[in-house]
């Protein structure tokens, strides 16, 4: 065992790679089972990201694309913690967010959907952790959107996010998406998640005792990531000892 | 038994995913200080390459729209992170982390690095020079993990702990990138196939990592 070395992916805790309902993964899932080496050096470390890299409204999406004024739409705070499987707090990992704006409309040029884009709204943000693993960003609710499955197939509104955190085998992007929302159960993207448990380690809680009176609802939101082994002894170090 | 919270599922990254990870892609500008594909500044030590390549899907169709990551070891062999026990050292100009999008008309990706160094692997063996690479994309339930190997390494690869733990021998080739030059320029490219194609490409490795 390596120093560091990550638990193994519960392949049962996500989506398979073919799930033919959501019918793009199709033609873009591998035929072939992964392979499971054991974790290297190169698993277990990963990209450092310093605070100093940001901007100080990254993590602000209703303020850091206004052009000539607010955007349109609910005014909302996300956050929580980022823990590893152990219950260990993540701290300085690199959260990154991106979502429509209240219309369901991504600025994108590849997004051709008739409601229209918001002047005043991008759509991406970002942020570290701090020593707690705690995060927060502040946003738009977005609305949810057609998209060609079926011929009326609607997502759930969602907030994309992408952790990057202490080890690349730890690299994971997901979505967030609201609680109450009657889409979720229909959406076969939310669907690609085996069972109800999982889903429901999708979607944002209401956390009112944390709204911002007269300015902003708040939602929670926690995120697990792969925790590393203890090495409590001598062990078969890369390039070290034995 | 002692609790283990479950990781948090995965989910597509989608169609829209640079607005989140490459925005400038996307079509718009947001952040002052933009991640991408260039890994090296003036003051990077090692042999400057290129990595380029494109995604196909199960029917030879490109997959243009996907997003990449690769981490990858300076060139003397040294991840840029505190748990690299390696007597080796880091080169403060060299993160070895970069991203990109594939081009929505070509279909094609590139990054700008150094070739890596060889890293230590367990049993004092010897990992050959290899990139780690992340791929995220619509119809991607979860990103997929595979390693970039290079064809004038033939000796370290045949010794790599990874690629010799590949069973199926015939599959290793598709993790290996091949050398040519371009006006003077050292390009590796390294195609990746999410399944067999009707042209007789073969699926590349994934890894469960």
């Amino acid at each position: 065992m390596t120093i560091g070395e990550f638990v193994e992916r519960d392949a049962t805790a996500h989506p398979p790679a073919l799930t033919p309902a959501y019918k793009t993964s199709v033609l873009r899932s591998p035929r072939n089972a992964l392979i499971s080496p054991r974790n290297t050096l190169s698993e277990i470390t990963g990209p450092v990201f310093g605070a100093d890299e940001l901007g100080e409204k990254d993590n602000d999406l209703i303020l850091n694309f206004a052009k000539d004024g607010l955007p349109i739409g609910e005014r909302l705070v996300v956050h929580g913690y980022v823990r590893d499987e152990f219950g260990n707090p993540v701290s300085g990992a690199l959260v990154e967010v991106w979502q429509a704006n209240a219309g369901g409309r991504y600025r994108h040029k590849k997004d051709q959907y008739l409601a229209p884009i918001d002047p005043n709204f991008g759509g991406c943000g970002r942020m570290l952790t701090d020593s707690n693993g705690y995060y927060v960003f502040r946003t738009i609710k977005p609305g949810p959107y057609p998209w060609a499955n079926d011929t009326n197939a609607w997502r759930p509104a969602h907030i994309h996010m992408s952790l990057s955190a202490d080890g690349w085998a730890q690299r994971l992007i997901t979505q967030l998406y609201f609680e109450g929302d009657p889409l979720i159960e229909r959406c076969p993207i939310a669907r690609t998640i085996p069972t109800v448990d999982q889903v429901r380690s999708l979607i944002a809680q209401e956390d009112p005792a944390n709204n911002m009176p007269f300015d902003a609802r708040t939602y929670r939101f926690d995120v697990t990531l792969r925790g590393r082994r203890a090495t409590f002894f001598e062990n078969a170090l890369p390039g070290g000892a034995r | 038994m002692v609790t283990r919270f479950p990781e948090t599922p995965s989910q597509t990254g989608g169609p829209y995913v640079h607005i989140g990870l490459a925005p400038h892609q996307a079509g718009f500008d947001v952040f002052e200080n933009n991640f991408g594909n260039d890994l090296v500044s003036g003051d990077t030590v090692g042999e400057r390459i290129t990595i380029e390549g494109r995604v196909f899907d199960g029917s030879g169709t490109l997959v243009r729209d996907a997003l990449l990551e690769i981490w990858q070891a300076n060139a003397a062999g040294k991840y840029a992170h505190r748990l690299d026990p390696q007597d080796k050292a880091v080169d403060p100009a060299f993160r070895g982390w970069g991203r990109t999008g594939a081009d929505f008309d070509s279909g094609v990706f590139e990054f700008h690095t150094v070739k890596p160094g060889p890293v230590a692997a367990d049993g004092g063996r010897v990992q050959a020079p290899h990139i780690c690479v992340a791929i995220f994309a619509r119809g991607i339930n979860v990103g997929l993990h595979t390693r970039i190997y290079f064809d004038d390494e033939a000796y370290r690869n045949a010794a790599d702990p990874i690629l010799s733990a590949i069973e199926w021998e015939t599959r290793r080739r598709t993790l290996i990138a091949k050398r040519s030059e371009r006006d003077g320029k050292v390009v590796y490219t390294f195609d990746i196939r999410l399944q067999d194609t009707p042209d007789g490409g073969a699926e590349t490795v994934f890894f469960d990592i």
